[in-house]
């Protein structure tokens, strides 16, 4: 499994280890980490949930995208679910590769396609007590004002 | 005939449920949506959302039949 789901900390350095490749010259990882703030909030601690079943099998299909658009070797990615504390390893991918930079074109193409394209839900808790699904709130509010968040 | 629902994130919060199974004549998701808005009052319009049936993403106008699975996929938000 390229992409995967864990409710436990994810083992960056066994995950670094499944990259090795006798052909690979390097390689790259992304880290997503639990922010303080967001949009102006002091966030205490998050709460990741996921369509699993889904989820999983577009994350393969965005890391096999992933292999084809670029020569690298090996990719994986893995995401948090449950609750996160601040500073807390929300999501991890890495590629190696025989040259860097396939492999840094690669991890930001995977990261960026997982945020857009998985079923993932994140809820903030903020220090003012109040709480709200990220992207669904504020939107479900004004609902002709949609757009993306960075 | 009968579906089988699943709900995420604010949707289960507002449906007050993670699933069910519903007896319902609404031959596709934006039929389905339609009645479940007035039964939970979800607060996202339906273009804000991508629907999932046997979970595989699919067409709002997908014809439904009896044992389907529908999940509603609300604003994402991961990494």
């Amino acid at each position: 499994m390229r992409f995967r789901f864990t409710e436990s900390p994810i083992d960056t350095v066994q995950a670094r280890n499944d990259l090795l490749d006798l052909g690979a010259g390097g390689y790259v990882s992304f880290e997503g980490w639990v922010r303080d703030h967001n949009e102006g909030q002091e966030v205490t601690r998050l709460e990741y949930e996921a369509f699993q079943e889904l989820a999983v099998k577009e994350g393969e299909r965005i890391i096999a995208e992933a292999l084809r658009r670029f020569p690298v070797k090996h990719a994986l990615c893995i995401h948090r679910v449950g609750t996160l504390d601040l500073s807390d390893l929300a999501v991890w991918v890495g590629v190696s590769s025989a040259h860097r930079g396939e492999a840094f074109d690669a991890c930001r193409f995977i990261i960026d396609e997982v945020k857009h394209r998985l079923p993932i839900w994140k809820k903030e808790h903020y220090r003012s007590g109040d709480s709200g699904w990220v992207n669904c709130e504020r939107c479900a509010a004004a609902p002709n004002h949609i757009h993306e968040h960075a | 005939m009968q579906l089988k629902i699943h709900y995420y994130a604010l949707m289960r919060e507002q449906a007050g449920r993670s699933e069910e199974t519903l007896e319902t004549s609404a031959g596709t998701p934006a039929a389905l949506y339609g009645e479940l808005v007035d039964r939970y009052g979800f607060t996202l319009v339906r273009e804000q959302l991508k629907v999932a049936v046997n979970s595989e993403f699919s067409d709002w106008g997908r014809p439904l039949v009896p044992g389907d699975a529908v999940v509603f996929i609300p604003p994402v938000a991961g990494g």
